[in-house]
Order: C-alpha cells, then structure tokens, then sequence
C-alpha cells in the first residue's frame, strides 16, 4: 500500500516508529498534488520547497525527541481564510490578491505546536460565501468522485483534497455547513466544533457569531485528534470558552450504550432525497443494533433556521468585509478619481458577485428603518431556535439526520438558482445559529455512488458523546461492509 | 428684525482616557512615536484580529459616570458604528449605542448669572480614528494608525445651556472632575479633550426646539466661544430672512475663522448600528462598582468646603489651588511638612503660577517636591536665607528639584549673622559716604535708608536688614 | 413579490456598502434581493413578542485585557502589504477639498 493511504494519526505512529519520515510523506503529497492538482483545483498556494522544509524541521524534532504528540509529522491542508505569516491567504477572492498576513491564526499556531506540517492553503468559496466552493476567483474545484460534480462548500478544496490524498488531513471552517456539507459530498469526515470550542483570532471573518474553524479528515479518530490539537482557549478571543473540555481523545471508544438518540421528523420530510433519506435511516439502525436507544421527535422551526440564517449572516458579513477598501492590505483598483470613486471601484472588481450580493442584502437588512424588521427579527428568531435545541436536548444525548437534502449536485446547477441552494443548507445552518456542534460522518452511497453524510448534532460541548457516536457507527459499518463483501463473493 | 431669540446648546465631549494601551489591544497609547509604530494586527483592521476590552477603559467609564451623578448601565454592549473613512482602518468603529455605560447624569455648573445643573444625556466608552495627514505637494493625504484604537469617552450633554459662558463652566467642570479622578489630563490644545456644539436658536418663550447643527472637533474655548457666536448669528439671520435652518454637521475652520457643512452625496451618515458580535457583553457587578466607589477621590467641591475648616488662607487662594489636583495635592502635602499655609499658597499663587505661565507648562509639568518647597520655607523663617534669595533658589528648585539647603550651602547664598563681618562692611560704608553720613546726623533720618542699601549691596543681599539698621545706629551713635 | 427593491434603493445600499454595479449585475442583484427578502418574510409568520434579540449563544460573561503594553513597533507588519506607503504611512487618496 501506498503511504498516501494512511490515516493521519496512522502515519504519525510510523513516523515516530521510524518507518517513514515526515519529509516522505510531505513528497508523496506533492506527487499526489502533481497528478491531480491540474482537474480538481483543491489548493490555492501549496509551494513545494517551503513545505518539505518545515516537514524535514519537524522530523528532526521528532527524532530529537522533541515531538511525539499523535499528529507529528502529518502533513495538513489549510483552508485559505486562516491566517499564515508570511503564506498568502487569500479567502479565494481577488481583493485579498498576495495578501501575506504578519501573523498566524491561534489555529494554526496550535497545528504547528502539535507537529503538523503544512502543505499550503486551499480553494474554497470565496469568503466562505456558498456550498459550493465555484465561487472561487481560483478556479473551481471539482468532486473527488465526478469532476462533473461540486464538491461542497464552503470549504470544497480542504474536503476535495482529503478525499484525493493530497493531503491527510484538513482545516475547514464552519458558518452554515461549510465543513459538514462537503465532508458530505466528497465521503469524508467533517467536525464542526461548538461556537467557542477554537479561538477564530486569524480566521477572516465571514459571520462572526457563526463561524468555527474545525477539522475534516478521513476518519473519525483523526478528527478527534486534529480537533484536540488546534482547540484552546484563547485570551485574544473575546468569544472563547474558557473551561470546555478538550480532551477529546479520550471519547474514542466503541460504546453507545444506552445513549439515546433523537430523529427529528421535520428533517426528512419533503424535499430530502429518497435515497439519502434511506441510507441516513440505515445508519441509525446501525446504531441502534450497537445498543442506543433510537426515537423519532418534532424538533420544530426547522424552515425558519435558512432566512434567519441569511439575515444575519448578511448583516455581519456586511461589516466585517468593510474592511477590504484598497488601503492597507490586498487589491486596489488602477485608476479612480478621489477617494469614494477609489473605494467603490476597488470593492466593486476586488469582490465576485455572490459577495456582493450578500453585502449588498446585509447593507440593507441593517439599514435605517429596516434593522428591527429584519435583523432583530432574525436575533428572535435565534432564540427560538436555541430554545427548540434546548428541548430537545433535556430528551436526548444526540439528534441524527442527514447533511443535505441531496447528493453532490452538477457544477454550475447551484449558482443558477442561489434561493435553492441556500435551502441546500437546511439541516446543517440551525446547528450554527444555536452555537451547537455538529459531525458529518459518510454513512453510504447513492446509485450514481455519490457519497452521503450522516449528521450527529450535540448540545453544547457535548463534542465528546458526537465522537463516540461517530466512532461507534464508523466501527461497526466497517465490520458490516466488510462481512457484506464476504457474503458478496461466496 | 427685533424679534429676541434664545439660543440653545448641547455638547458632545470626546476625552481622551489617560490608559496605558489602547481600549481593544495591547499596543501603547503613548504620543510621538513613528508613524504606524504602535500598531499591530487589531488596530489597524487586518483581517482576522479581534478586539478585547481593555478593563481600565470600563474603570475610567464608571468612575466618571459616577462623578456626572449617572446612572451606571449593570449590562452594557458594544456597537459597531460603519462608515468609509480612511482613518477608520475596519470602516467600522466600536462605539455604543443602544446600551451606553452610563446615562441620566447631571453636573452643576456655576456662572455670573450663578448655579445651575446640566444633565447628561449619556458616556460612552469608544474607540478613536487614526490620523490623516494631507501631503500638499503629491496631492493625497497619509494615514497614521498609531491613535487608531486610542479609549475615548464621549460624554452627551442635554441642551440644557443657554450661552457660551454656560458652556464653558460645563467644559470646565467636567475637565476638573475628570482630572481628579486621573481619568484623563484633558487638554484641550493636545486634543485629548474636544467638543461637539450642537446649536439651535428659537424666539424667546417658544416651548419647541429649533433646528440644530452639529459644529464638530472644537479643541479650543476660542474656537467653541467663536462657534457659538457665529452659529446662533447664521442661523438668526436665516430665520430673520425667512428660510430654515438645515439640520447638517459642520466642520469649524479656525484659521479662516468660519463653518462650513460637511455634507457630501457618498456620506448617507446611515451608520448601520448593530451589537458587534466579538465581544462580550460587559456586566457591572455590584462588587465591581462598590470598589470604583471606594476608590474615587475628594472632589473639588469637597476639597473647597475642607480647605475653608482647616487652612487659614482667603477664599480667593482656595479658589485657584483647588483648580488641578496636582496644585491641590503640592499645596496639602507642602503645609502638612511646615504647617504654614499661607506662606506654601504664597509660593504656589506666585512664583509657581508665574513661572508655569512663563514656560507656559501646567500644573502637571511641575517637578519640585513639597518636601523641598517646605525646606524653601523654614529656610525663610530661621533667617537662613533672605526673601530675595530664596526667590532665585526657588527658580533653580523650579527648574531641576534641587535641595535648596544644599544648593545655598554651595552657591553660598546663607545669610551672613557673623556679626565682626558685617561690622567691617558697614564701617566701610559709613567711610566711603560721608556725606549720608552728615545728612543723618544733620538730622535727615531718610538717609540712614541709603546706607542700609548700600550695606546689603555690599553683602550681596545675604544680610538681614534689621541687623545691618540697627548696626548703622549704633555706629552713627 | 412583496419586496420590490428599486434603482433608488439599490443606489442607497451602493452608497452604504460602497458597491457600484454593473447594470446587468444590479437587474440580477435587485431580482435576488427581492427574493430574499420575500423569503425573509417568512419569519413573520413567528410570534417573537417577548422574545430577547439573541446575539451571543455563549453564557454571557466578563472578558478583559490588563492595562498593559505587550505590542512593540508594528510599523513593518502594518505597512508590509499597503498598496502604496510614503513615510511609513498609508498613502489614500486626498480626503479634503
């Protein structure tokens, strides 16, 4: 077997038992990168010779003995909105052209303090603006499976680039579905941590009450390691939790004992896919067979979670990219007459149009005379939300439903019609309203053998119930899958 | 024409908090370092930085809220403010608004016309702009970030002054709580205290409010007295003329000495107010302000009524020490080392004031101890050094804090009582002007003042004059 | 549709945002505004009324920094990616008449 097929803690072990070395593993990715990086676009900057010297450090570390941590010597992609001091971060949008920050995001010091070795940065929608990651001024990158086919978004080039090996594990970040949702469609493992679970200092912010930087990977154990090595708390994040638990190594064990279980109702209804609806049903079979104890509930406000979504994630987008005005940093128009012509032309070519159309929307829900209609509305709203949550959690240790409504759609089909797509976050926005975390583990395929996501949703810190849950499932249908093949061939 | 109109004035205050570090990062709020130089990721707006709060911003906030008799609000928020300008580097500033540290105050103010309240509106802790400089030559202007992020308080007044000396008195009276309180040194010429007028006139006894304008960044009493003048002339005239007042902002140009609207079609002044959601709400415990309580000092007020009980010293001086904590402070601390009041408010009231004046520094710039002004003092009193020489060692103890004992010691500026010496000196005197001399014993007494001159010139003023007179006498039989 | 987003509307919003459209992105962006908007609606449907606006789900508590300088010069750091810099500042287009 090739080393590109080991698992990330996988890898880490041979490292550290000294049959192979990080340098290896970061040129096997680059191979990887040369034969796949031409049709699937999944990085924006990955240079080759910076990489295999912070990896050839880091393997002296480990043989000095200095590093031994479960995730040394692994390389890891980063999503392009977290900032890397003195490595371009883009945000995939022209406005942030050869932008190289001064400073690292708290994330990304944490993955270096753990003995990770990064790769370069990866494609995604630009802002973390869509589900689709064609947003891009990078190209876009396209499904592991079918390049016919979107690979999720926002963080589409981290999940795409997992699924390819191109690198073993990934960081993504998180407003609405944007680590679970393509995780969903590319087959691989996304974690959304619980707002607060991972300083965002360094993240680019998109919508700052939503966002969180989480990990996507190939399996589950290697999320609860990538997850543990970047969260902390952080003094230089007002919004960090200060006494979480973050040991989350500790919860992967295969035991769901008595773990009970919550089916919302409203999130199989109409509009889910036939085959999705099946397979997600399976999986939670699975887990009933493993022993939890399995019951279907009425969540409630369900179809309220995407317009509130939208309002406030508009709003504080609206804001937060104010900033990209062509003075300090990043792209300035070339010609203009006087200052606001400047600012106008700059934002005006330095933004796509998804971007501007969410900054335009945000504008106005926060404009006089609109404020309490829409964006108060929307913090109301929030609340119910939470509070339907917080219902269904006096009930049940987890809640279990699908990622998206549908498998990983055509490129181009989303964009056509943005109403529909937004809807395609439907179960997984709510989860970020509510400050909730939530995993997407592949629980199957559908017949064009598109890959289909479970989602488990935990209160608040409860990531560690998620990871068992998720370990256990991931155990047992490896066994079944297994024994099916068997079967299969006698 | 005829008509009698009464003017109407509000303000806006803007101090500059006397912090170490900016209100959201860690960078020094000192001044004069090189452009950009106290910068860092938050402070100029790169991409991914957060705010966190500076706590002595909220100390300051709530200790001058209390002094302004406010209401102390128990959960504030911040907000973001969003507008384009290039001293903002997020196009956004964290302000409140909707839920102010403080509101519903109210400081008393004293006038010819005699005392009255000003209420205020509401305080609220924010964060200031960068700076602009405008390059002549190359046509463009050049920002400076190192204010950026430097805690303001904004205090709102309600329109509850009439005239320019009320709005002075209010000025002043918030400069001087303030100041006590350390919260911020509150000059004006360095701009660490500035000034909205919001003004309006209306006919005498009319129950409603007009129109008013907004004059912005006033950072001297000339230019604000100049506004106020000039704002109620326009808008009378406007009225007189018959057309109406525009509620607008105006920019004060005080080398033209005039306002101008600062309207532009780009500024819809729209500023999309919403909670900023990296950071926290901020909640004021009961503890929290039981400790601010505690440690607020002896205003000026209460310092006047003490000073009146315990010191024997004309109102008039109790007036003027009690203007700057810092001369207060000099004043109680001297007297308590020598126990003479009015001799230590001599001191201060004269050559200190004189000499501040002279260099034109404040209070604050004062560098000699009460320790050696007390020893200044004494030296007087044992006859050690004369009036006329303690008044140069108190210029050079001005200057560089010396130990005058020390200092007269070496410069040999002590009083000489040796009686053969000054013995020698005044027979000297006496020969070398006979024709006093005869004057005095012809019976022309006024003489012997010349010959006491003379001797102490003689001396170099380091005689004690009674000495010398009686001397003189005797010798002159 | 409810929610008819005009030229003057849009022109506003350009202003605040400081966007400026192309006249086929401006037809786009109007036809979705009005679309969101008409689905924003929806949430009309709730009954909110006693409901606090909820901007953090985080427990809410005290977060402060000590009054104390950890920054050194951040002259380079700042000015490293500026379009155009004289002087160690930031060069912008004049801003006065």
């Amino acid at each position: 077997m090739s080393i590109l097929d080991y698992a990330a803690a996988e890898l880490s072990r041979k490292i550290k038992e000294g049959k192979h070395t990080a340098i290896e593993a970061m040129e096997a990715v680059f191979e990887r990168i040369g034969e796949k990086e031409e049709e699937y676009r999944c990085y924006i900057t990955a240079d080759r010779e910076s990489a295999l010297i912070r990896a050839a450090v880091v393997q002296r570390k480990i043989e000095a003995g200095e590093l031994c941590g479960p995730l040394a010597g692994v390389p890891v992609a980063v999503k392009d909105n977290l900032c890397t001091k003195g490595v371009p971060t883009s945000c995939a949008s022209r406005i942030l052209a050869n932008f190289v920050p001064p400073y690292s995001a708290t994330a990304v010091e944490n993955l270096e303090k753990a003995g990770a070795v990064m790769i370069g940065k990866t494609n995604m929608d630009e802002f973390a603006m869509g589900s689709t990651t064609e947003t891009s001024f990078y190209g876009v990158t396209k499904n592991p499976v079918d390049p016919g086919r979107v690979p999720g978004g926002s963080s589409g080039g981290s999940a795409a680039a997992v699924a390819l090996a191109e690198c073993f594990m990934a960081l993504g970040s998180d407003t609405g579905g944007s680590i679970r949702q393509p995780a969903s469609y590319c087959g691989v493992v996304g974690l959304k941590p619980t707002y607060g679970m991972v300083s965002r200092y360094g993240l680019v912010a998109y919508a700052s009450s939503l966002d969180q930087i989480g990990p996507i990977t190939k399996n589950v154990e290697d999320a609860a390691y990538l997850l543990e090595a970047v969260a902390s708390y952080d003094e230089k994040d007002s919004t960090s939790a200060p006494d979480a638990e973050r040991d989350f190594a500790e919860a992967l064990t295969e035991d769901v004992k008595g773990m009970r279980i919550g089916i919302p109702r409203d999130y199989f209804g109409e509009g889910l896919d036939a085959e999705v609806r099946k397979v997600v049903l399976a999986a939670a079979e699975t887990l009933r067979a493993a022993g939890a104890f399995v019951e279907e509930f009425d969540l409630g406000m369900v179809k309220y979670a995407v317009p509130a979504y939208y309002t406030i994630a508009t709003a504080e987008a609206s804001s937060n990219l104010e900033r990209f005005d062509g003075i300090k940093y990043g792209y300035r128009t070339g010609d203009f007459e006087g200052l606001h012509n400047m600012y106008k032309k700059t934002r005006s070519e330095g933004f796509g149009e998804e971007v501007k159309r969410r900054i335009m929307l945000g504008s106005f829900v926060l404009s006089s005379g609109y404020y309490d209609a829409f964006y108060l509305k929307a913090l109301r709203t929030k609340a119910l939300i939470k509070k339907a949550f917080d219902e269904a959690f006096a009930e049940f240790d987890l809640i279990l439903g699908p990622v998206a409504p549908s498998t990983a759609p055509k490129l181009g089909e989303s964009l056509s019609d943005p109403l529909k797509m937004y809807l395609g976050d439907i179960y997984t926005i709510a989860v970020n309203l509510a400050g909730l975390p939530g995993i997407s583990v592949p629980c199957g395929k559908d017949k064009n053998g598109l890959p289909i996501g479970m989602q488990l949703i935990g209160d608040c810190f409860a990531e560690k119930k998620l990871i068992r849950a998720a370990y256990t499932y991931e155990k047992r249908k490896a066994g079944a899958d297994a024994w099916a093949k068997i079967m299969r061939r006698s | 024409m005829g008509k009698n109109y009464e003017t109407v004035i509000g303000l806006e205050v803007h101090v500059e908090l006397a912090t170490k570090t900016k209100i959201f990062c860690g960078c020094s709020t000192a001044f004069g370092g090189e452009p950009n130089s106290h910068t860092c990721p938050v402070c100029t707006g790169m991409p991914g930085s957060l705010p966190v709060l500076n706590r002595q911003v909220l100390e300051y906030a709530i200790a001058v809220g209390l002094a302004t008799n406010c209401e102390i609000t128990r959960d504030a928020k911040f907000d973001r403010k969003n507008y384009f300008y290039p001293d903002n580097p997020q196009n956004y500033q964290i302000s409140q608004l909707y839920l102010p540290i403080c509101r519903n105050g109210k400081v008393e103010i004293e006038t010819k016309k005699g005392k009255k309240y000003v209420g205020i509106h509401e305080i609220h802790m924010e964060e200031d702009a960068g700076k602009l400089i405008h390059d002549e030559r190359e046509d463009c202007s050049l920002v400076d970030y190192n204010r950026s992020g430097v805690p303001l308080l904004e205090i709102v007044s309600e329109p509850d002054m009439r005239d320019a000396e009320e709005v002075i008195a209010c000025l002043e009276t918030l400069r001087m709580l303030i100041q006590y309180l350390g919260a911020s040194d509150c000059k004006m010429q360095e701009g660490s205290m500035r000034a909205d007028v919001n003004l309006s006139v209306r006919e005498a006894g009319a129950k409603e409010f007009g129109t008013r304008t907004e004059t912005k960044n006033l950072n001297s009493f000339r230019a604000i007295m100049h506004v106020i003048e000039h704002e109620t002339q326009r808008q009378i005239d406007l009225l007189e003329e018959g057309r109406e007042v525009v509620q607008e902002t105006r920019r004060w140009d005080d080398n033209k000495g005039y306002s101008y609207a600062m309207r532009s079609k780009e500024d819809a002044r729209d500023y999309r107010y919403f909670p900023d959601p990296d950071l926290m709400p901020v909640h004021v415990s009961e503890e929290m302000l039981e400790e601010i309580r505690a440690k607020q000092p002896e205003f000026r007020a209460e310092r006047i009524e003490r000073y009146r009980r315990e010191f024997d010293i004309p109102a008039y001086d109790i007036g003027i020490l009690t203007e700057t904590k810092q001369m207060a402070d000099l004043f109680e601390e001297t007297t308590a080392l020598c126990g003479q009041p009015k001799k230590v408010s001599n001191w201060l009231m004269g050559e200190t004031l004189r000499l501040l004046k002279e260099r034109n520094e404040d209070p604050e710039d004062i560098r000699f101890s009460p320790k050696h002004l007390a020893k200044l003092i004494s030296l007087v009193d044992a006859k050690e050094i004369t009036g006329s020489v303690a008044k140069d060692v108190f210029v050079k103890m001005f200057e560089e804090d010396i130990d005058p004992e020390a200092y007269a010691e070496e410069q040999g500026l002590k009083t000489v009582n040796d009686e053969s010496a000054l013995r020698r000196t005044v027979e000297r005197v006496l020969t070398e002007n006979p024709q006093s001399v005869a004057d005095y014993k012809g019976g022309r007494q006024k003489a012997i003042g010349f010959l006491v001159g003379q001797t102490m010139r003689a001396m170099k003023g380091k005689a004690d004059p009674g000495l010398v007179n009686r001397m003189l006498k005797e010798l002159l039989g | 549709m409810a929610n008819v987003i005009d030229d003057a509307t849009m022109e506003y919003v350009g202003i605040l945002a400081k966007l400026e459209l192309s006249d086929e992105e401006r037809e786009a962006a109007k036809k979705d505004m009005g679309r969101m908007l008409d689905y924003i609606d929806l949430l009309n449907e709730l009954d909110t009324s006693g409901v606090e606006p909820m901007s953090h789900v985080l427990p809410a508590r005290n977060v402060f920094r000590e009054d104390v300088v950890t920054n050194g010069d951040g002259r380079e750091a700042a000015l490293l990616n500026a379009p155009e810099r004289k002087e160690d500042m930031f060069v912008v287009p004049k801003t006065f008449e």
